[in-house]
């Protein structure tokens, strides 16, 4: 831990609340993440997990608080937020591939609509990206002619697509058949080993215990407890962590 | 009731008018695709200003009869726009394409709406966080999935206004029905003139039904193969 905390801030959230109407889903979080860490985000359904995760990119406005990432405020209006979602990678719980691109396509509309890449970058970009996934043969398949655990790599090569140097994962294996949750794992664990730095909001207690770095206890919308996997699984200090610790494991 | 006769002297006479029922639907579908997308865009915008606009629009348009729309635009707006400048004068082609034009546009809006609807939030919330504009997200990703989702009503709207050209024969425009009305009050041959104009247009919008049968299948997703140097 030591090494990593000397690395450089790449995510600081700073007491943010979030509302959706007047039901409040955040009720201050404080969080700071490194370069290359592993951050893994467990709780009970509803303690605002997803959510937390999506202020991270903006896909929810957060009410109050301050996100910075890479150095931006993203809660700044004068922040071009789509220029820092750039070099954010988002993988879905759905996947939500674009069903009317082939596999390819999917991974290069990005870059190509960007005018990050050429076409034939990007393609080659696409076809480096399908080998590391394992799905190198599937290029020219559409989505809804892919298993689920195959759709949820293309989705994760689509997101690396851009260079991002922050991977955000919301539930990535929830919607998958138990027999595809290995593989999806597998390739997020090369990523993790690669040096990516990851935020992975997830059910899996064996990828959390295994991969992460740190890993936040979220209940009632807020970071109840934190600490490195053998801290929280091993010993977990807060009520709430071990009544949830106990009913999962 | 003499159909050869009818065949032979009313047929010349038939096919120019259904040359320009077809001219005045096919600039009418494409210029009401324009408006109906552009008020579409509008109505679902943030920035109420436009939103309400595209609401009145489209609620004038669905809330009175096209034939009243055509007397307005036709009589009712030369009237109003003499006032300013005497010379001016409204040809019924001209006002037949806008009546036409406004009249689909309403209707393509709420369709379009619709098929942008039913695209499901994830598509839109992939792009983004890729990095694509509200803008590039909706043209890039959006848009096209919910036009191949709008087909079928698409079609539909099409159909109506191939049909909706004959209201304007009351504007003096010399479409299919007026040509034939022009004959019949010459030959009072009522039932085979009318028969052939039902028959003009049964074929051409049975063509227009086979051509998006065809479109729909080629847009299927699921196996379809194609090879990078199309895209």
């Amino acid at each position: 831990m030591s090494s990593k905390e000397s690395k450089k801030e790449k995510v600081v959230v700073r007491n943010l609340h979030k509302y959706f109407d007047h039901n409040e889903v955040l009720t201050g979080i404080d969080v700071v993440i490194h370069e290359g860490e592993v951050v893994c985000v467990i709780g009970p359904s509803g303690s605002g997990k997803s959510t937390f995760l999506r202020c991270l990119n903006k896909l929810e406005d957060a009410t109050s608080g301050d996100i910075t990432i890479d150095g931006y405020d993203i809660t700044d209006k004068k922040v071009d937020i789509n220029k820092v979602r750039e070099n954010i990678g988002m993988v879905f719980q759905q996947f939500n591939l674009f069903p009317n691109m082939s596999v390819v396509r999917n991974i290069m509309m990005a870059p190509v609509t960007l005018k990050k890449m050429t076409k034939a970058e990007a393609y080659e970009k696409a076809i480096g990206l399908l080998k590391r996934v394992g799905l190198e043969e599937k290029s020219e398949a559409y989505p809804g002619e892919l298993s689920g655990g195959q759709q949820q790599r293309v989705a994760i090569a689509r997101a690396l697509a851009m260079n991002p140097d922050i991977m955000l994962f919301d539930e990535p294996t929830s919607a998958l058949d138990p027999e595809m949750v290995g593989e999806v794992l597998d390739v997020m664990k090369e990523l993790a080993a690669e040096g990516m730095t990851m935020v992975v909001v997830t059910h899996e207690m064996g990828f959390a215990r295994e991969v992460a770095d740190r890993v936040l206890f979220m209940a009632d919308g807020i970071i109840m407890e934190e600490g490195t996997p053998e801290e929280l699984f091993g010993n977990p200090q807060n009520e709430r962590t071990q009544d949830f610790l106990r009913k999962v494991l | 009731m003499n159909f050869g006769r009818v065949l032979q002297d009313a047929t010349p006479l038939l096919l120019e008018g259904l040359k320009l029922t077809i001219l005045v639907s096919l600039i009418s579908i494409a210029i009401g695709m324009v408006i109906g997308l552009l008020m579409c865009l509008m109505k679902m915008s943030k920035n109420k200003v436009l939103s309400a606009i595209a609401g009145v629009y489209i609620w004038i348009i669905r809330g009175t009869p096209m034939l009243v729309q055509a007397f307005i635009v036709f009589f009712g707006f030369p009237q109003l726009i003499q006032l300013m400048i005497p010379t001016f004068r409204l040809d019924a082609f001209t006002a037949g394409i806008v009546t036409l034009s406004l009249n689909a546009g309403a209707y393509l809006a709420e369709i379009f709406r619709g098929g942008i609807m039913a695209v499901p939030k994830g598509q839109s919330e992939a792009a983004r966080s890729l990095g694509l504009s509200q803008g590039k997200t909706m043209w890039k990703v959006v848009l096209p999935q919910a036009i191949k989702i709008s087909i079928p009503s698409l079609v539909n709207q099409f159909i109506i206004t191939i049909k909706d050209t004959s209201i304007l024969s009351v504007i003096g425009l010399a479409e299919l029905v007026n040509k034939a009305k022009t004959y019949v009050g010459k030959s009072y041959e009522f039932f085979a003139t009318y028969i052939f104009v039902a028959i003009y247009y049964l074929v051409i919008i049975s063509l227009l039904m086979v051509l998006s049968n065809y479109i729909e299948k080629k847009l299927k997703y699921e196996g379809k193969k194609r090879h990078r140097d199309e895209q």
